[in-house]
Formats: C-alpha cells, structure tokens, sequence
C-alpha cells in the first residue's frame, strides 16, 4: 500500500498531464466551453428553488433557499460529476490501457481531479451568493471548517470512484446503474431539504450514508454559521477512511488483470 | 510490485524471462457477465471443480518460455500470427503478469506498442506531445528540452497548434513515432509500428532505431519485416504456437522461421475487427507440381466478415528476403473498389506468367477499409514462395525479345 502511494508520487506528472487532458477536452468545440461548469448547479439550483420552495414549500431552516439548496449541491455535484467521469474511466481508456503500462488509479484519479476543477469554478457562484445574502449568513470561525470536510469528501469519493470504475472492467452494468443510483442518492442526502425533516429515530440510519453527514457538515458551517454535528462528521471521516483503504487495496490487487479483460 | 521488478547491478542481464507463460480465458476476450459468474459460481457449489473442464476454458498463449538479453543486445522476435509475439512484448511491457514465472527489467524502459495510443483527437499536435511523451514515461521538462527537435522530426510543422482529429493518419503516426523516438530508453520494446507510413518515413524510423541501437541500448523487436529484423538485430528467437522454437543468431533464426512457413500448411487467422482471413492458399496451376519463373500463379485469400465492408481496396505483394516488393497489385490503382455484405468471401489473384527468378518469396494479402475518414486494414498471413529457375539476370523476368541488323553509314 505505502509501495503503491510512493509509486503514484513518481507518476504525479502523468497524473498532472492525464487530469488537465480531462479538463481540456470536456469543453472543446463547446461556445459556452468553461462556463458550463457553473451553468449545471446553477440551472439546478433554480429550478429546485422554484419547484420545491416556491410550489411545494419545502422548509429550509430560516435559510434564503437559493442559498440552502446551493451550499449543498455544490459539493454533490462535485460528488456526481466525479463518480459520472471516474467510474467509466477505465473502459475509456481501455486502447492506453492495453498499450502502456503506469498505475491504473491514474485514470479515475485524474477524473475526479478534473471535477475537483469544475467545483472550484462553480464555488465562485456560492462565494457571490454569500455576498449576495450577506444579511442572513453567519459568517463565523467555523467556516475554516469547509478545509477538513472537503477532505473527508475527496476521500470518500476516491475510495467509491476506484471500487466502482475497477468492477465496471468486468461488468459494465455497473455503468447502466449509475446514472439511477446517483438520482437515488440524491434523495437519500439532505440536499433540497433539511435534516431537521428526517423524523428522528430515522436518523441513525439515515447518517449511515456518509454524503448525508457531509452536505449537513457543509450547509452548517457555511450558511447557518455553526459547528458541524461532530457525531456524524465523525462517522463519515471513520467511514470514508476505510472504505478509501479497502477500495484502493482491491484496486491494486485486480489492476493488473484489466488489460486482458477490458 | 506488477510482477517486474528493476534491479541496479550492473552485471544482471538488460531483460530476464524465466518460465513463462500466460493464459487466457477462451472467448469473448474474457469479458465477463454478471449472469455466467453466478452460473459458474452455483455450478462449483453442485458439482466438484474438475480441472478438465477448467482447462477447456482456458488457452495458453505463451508456454514456458525463458529467454536473457544482455545490456546492448538487439533481439529480434519473429514467428507467424497467433504465436504469442504480442502477448511476450506486452509482458516485457509491465502491461499484463504472467501466469507462470518471471520477468525481470533493468533500465528505464521504452515501448513502441502502439505509437498513437495516448493521443486524443480534440487536443492540438501540442497537447499530444505532451500528453504521449508523459504517458510514454518522459518528464514535461524533458519534452519541454525536446519539443522542436520532435515537432521538426514530424515534420507537421505550423501544424502543430491544430488538433490532430484534422491530421492525415501519416501525420498522426509520425508525430507519435516523432515523441517515441525522442524517448531515450535503456530497453526499448518496438511492436510491428513500421507498417504505417510511407517508405520515406519508414526508413526514417528504421534509421532512428539504428542510432538507438548503436548507442548501445537494449532494443526488443517484433516485426514481420525480415529485411528490418535482419538489419537492426543481432540475436533472434522464433516463437511458434507460444514456445520459443528456436534462438540464436539473427540470420539463423530467419532462416528457421522461413523453414517453418514454408513447411506448414498455411491457415492463418487475423483479427480486425469483426474482419478474419481464414486461408491463404498459392498454387502453380492445376497441371504443374512446382512454381517456374515463366509458370502461372493462383493466389486466393478466403476472409470472413461480420459486418458490410463499403469501397475496400485489396493489395496484392510478392516481397523478396531483403523485403523488396517485387509485385505490388493495387485494386485502387485500377479504380476497383469491391465491396463485400457480411460473409465468408473469396478473393483471387490470377498470375499468367510469374516473371520471378529463381529464389524464395513473400507473398501476402492485404485488404484496405476506407470507412468514415478512417482507414482500416487486414493483412493475409505470410506464405513462402519458392520459385525453380535461373537465380541470374536482375530481380525480376521480364520477356525481353533481342534481333539485330547491320546499320549502314
């Protein structure tokens, strides 16, 4: 494992290079090319804040909705975009990988950094709508608390990314799957409401899922201006961590298989 | 680590093969569905795993082939089609593990498998530079160093800032060999790369590849090209059926492997997607036992295709031992563009009188898909040809008829 972290340093320019390819070619011969990045959660956030704010009336915890359903689709859909990019990764490089031999975690990797991209840009939107809404944001030390959450979530993330791409070399179903399993999960992660709308003795099970802690974390420290609930940040960190390890422990035990079978 | 492991004593061989071989699972390239791993994994619980039945799934593409090569050797690998020439440089390559045994590398490595692989189509002549020289393993200072000494290599020129979807194939192969040949490896394993490109460029790479292998590198080389293999390498090894036949000396080892074609009944298989050739046969005429210079030839190709073939060109080559063509027949060059529906297909060559002198031929196949601005290719398996006749009087035995008269002043 540490053998395989240490090789990854050796390739940091290829996964440099290979990320930045990511990134090109998603907007080539696009007019809007870079500003469909911010053009997807905006257009998102919208129409969300019409349907279920405007018509169904939704709580958001005192919050703007606009700024409500923001603060947490922007993470998701870094989440989304990553695992939409990573997980066929593999298959569509499946001609680089049957040529040239370098660490296969390059590839999902490298997707989930060009995603890692796209919601940098679109985060400029959320920094506008903070000033925008300036009078209803606490703007409080636990902010500095987005640094350690978006780690948890980068993680997290990798580790599904690398499970996920790997099996789709053998089963492709898992990329059918996908597009339903992330609507799902959606819903399944306070993203259009708040938690505080999950019944209580549910919420156990509902803070299993550790996006669900995630978006909570994000959408208290950023907009409501205080701290995180450290239970269920803490169960996400736990989680993600090891669900990172044993993903990236199956990856590169399976690795060298995918050039027969891709 | 991925089966390779690279060693720093300087007194170890460059490349060292020990037993190996590979398996593959039959069929479908080993794709798996979800629905035949439940079957097989029901089916193991119900009945005891017989290795009988394990076997039949499963084929050996390389059997227990060992083989060292010294730091400065060029190798050469030669052998027909489905002999496990592939599969042994993609070991070598760190692509794929054996099954069984060791390979160990020593030195940066190099791999001209497939030279446009990294490439993409939307980025610029640019971008691909440095996207194939990071994949092939170069620093981006490196290529930085390198770039206008690639670019000129090339030869795309202003080019260079256009993505390369707008470039013509042979632009696209000699960027890619251009960024390969910069790469300065201590082992560099080179595929079959130089059957693109036209002559001028072929001779180029073959030049470039020369000057590697004088610089004392290592250098593996896959090839079918005998007049290549014969000028680059010094050792040969013939592979055949997955087992390493023969090695020795280059020269040796040509002679072993054209003894091997000749001897062996000619039924090749040649995948290009959904594309088999599934025979080549070459006869003298029905009345005649051997080929004479001034005799007939009958060549035809039988090939299978899944799927329509619109506006295909067929070539038709009679090569000589220093790969000469000697007989190059283009339909194009007639303005004949068969087309062929899905189906087992036969297409002949009639030759009345054969011109050639005495000697030992090539003689292949290839058919040509221009489909879509992309060109695809099928190549027959290589027959031998040997013709009976005088080896004196040029290459070829064209009817010449003399008289003379006296002129007077």
């Amino acid at each position: 494992m540490v053998e395989s972290l240490r090789n990854l340093f050796k390739y940091r320019e290829l996964l440099f290079v290979l990320t930045q390819r990511e990134i090109q070619i998603r907007y080539k011969q696009s007019v809007l090319g870079i500003a469909w990045a911010i053009i997807q959660p905006l257009a998102l956030m919208l129409m969300f804040t019409l349907v279920f704010s405007a018509l169904l009336k939704i709580p958001s915890d005192g919050v703007p909705y606009p700024l409500f359903v923001y603060s947490a689709l922007l993470p998701w859909t870094f989440f989304s975009n990553s695992l939409n990019r990573a997980i066929p990764s593999l298959e569509a490089n499946a001609q680089l990988i049957k040529k040239v031999y370098f660490p296969r975690e390059l590839f999902p990797v490298a997707s989930v950094l060009a995603a890692g991209f796209d919601f940098l840009i679109s985060a400029a939107i959320f920094v506008g709508l903070m000033v925008y809404y300036r009078a209803d944001v606490q703007f409080t030390v636990y902010l500095l608390y987005v640094v350690p959450i978006l780690m948890i979530q980068i993680v997290f993330t990798l580790g599904i990314c690398l499970f996920a791409s790997a099996v789709n070399v053998y089963y492709r179903d898992v990329k059918h799957a996908l597009p339903l399993l992330i609507q799902v999960w959606m819903y399944a992660s306070p993203i259009i409401y708040p938690v505080s709308q999950v019944p209580e003795r549910l919420q156990t099970i509902y803070f299993l899922n550790p996006m669900a802690g995630i978006i909570h974390s994000y959408r208290s420290v950023l907009v409501k201006g205080v701290a995180p609930t450290d239970y269920y940040l803490a169960i996400a960190a736990a989680g993600s961590v090891v669900l990172f390890l044993v993903c990236y422990f199956y990856f590169k035990r399976i690795e060298m298989e995918f050039a027969d079978v891709v | 680590m991925n089966g390779l492991c690279y060693r720093g004593n300087i007194e170890m061989p460059a490349i060292s093969v020990e037993n190996v071989s590979k398996r593959f699972r039959k069929g479908q390239a080993g794709y798996r569905t979800l629905r035949e791993d439940i079957y097989n994994l029901t089916g193991r619980l119900t009945r005891p795993r017989s290795s009988e039945g394990a076997d039949k799934n499963y084929t050996w593409a390389l059997k227990d082939v060992s083989f060292q090569v010294e730091p400065g050797e060029k190798l050469g690998i030669i052998g027909p089609n489905g002999s496990g020439k592939t599969t042994l440089l993609r070991l070598l390559a760190g692509i794929t593990r054996p099954t069984k045994g060791k390979i160990s590398l020593k030195g940066r490595l190099g791999v001209l498998i497939e030279l446009m692989a990294g490439f993409h189509p939307e980025l610029t002549g640019r971008e691909n530079v440095y996207l194939n020289g990071a994949i092939m393993g170069m620093a981006r200072a490196e290529i930085r160093r390198k770039f206008d000494e690639i670019v000129d290599f090339a030869g795309v020129g202003e080019w260079i800032e256009t993505p390369i979807k707008r470039y013509s194939t042979g632009m696209q192969v000699r960027l890619g060999f251009a960024v390969a040949a910069h790469l300065e490896p201590d082992i560099l394993l080179v595929d079959e790369v130089l059957a693109v490109g036209d002559t001028a460029f072929q001779n180029k790479c073959l030049g470039k590849m020369g000057d590697v292998a004088r610089e004392g590198r290592t250098v593996v080389f896959v090839s079918h090209n005998m007049a290549a293999v014969r000028s680059l390498c010094n050792r040969g090894i013939v592979l055949n059926q997955g087992s390493a036949e023969f090695a020795g000396p280059m020269g040796e080892a040509i002679y072993y492997y054209q003894g091997l074609m000749r001897g062996r009944d000619i039924q090749a298989v040649k995948r290009m997607q959904g594309l088999q050739v599934v025979g080549l046969r070459v006869s003298p005429g029905s009345s005649r036992p051997r080929f004479t210079s001034d005799g007939p030839l009958v060549a035809e190709m039988d090939f299978f295709t899944d799927h329509p073939l619109p506006a295909c060109y067929l070539n038709f080559v009679i090569e000589d031992g220093d790969g000469r063509f000697l007989v190059h027949s283009r339909t194009d060059l007639f303005d004949l563009w068969p087309s062929f529906g899905p189906g087992l297909h036969r297409v002949r060559v009639d030759v009345p009188r054969l011109g050639l002198r005495g000697g030992v031929y090539t003689l292949w196949f290839r058919l040509y898909v221009a489909a879509g601005g992309v060109t695809e290719m099928a190549d027959s398996d290589r027959a031998m040809l040997e013709v009976d006749g005088p080896q004196v009087g040029g290459l070829v035995d064209v009817p010449c008829s003399w008289s003379w008269t006296e002129v007077k002043g």
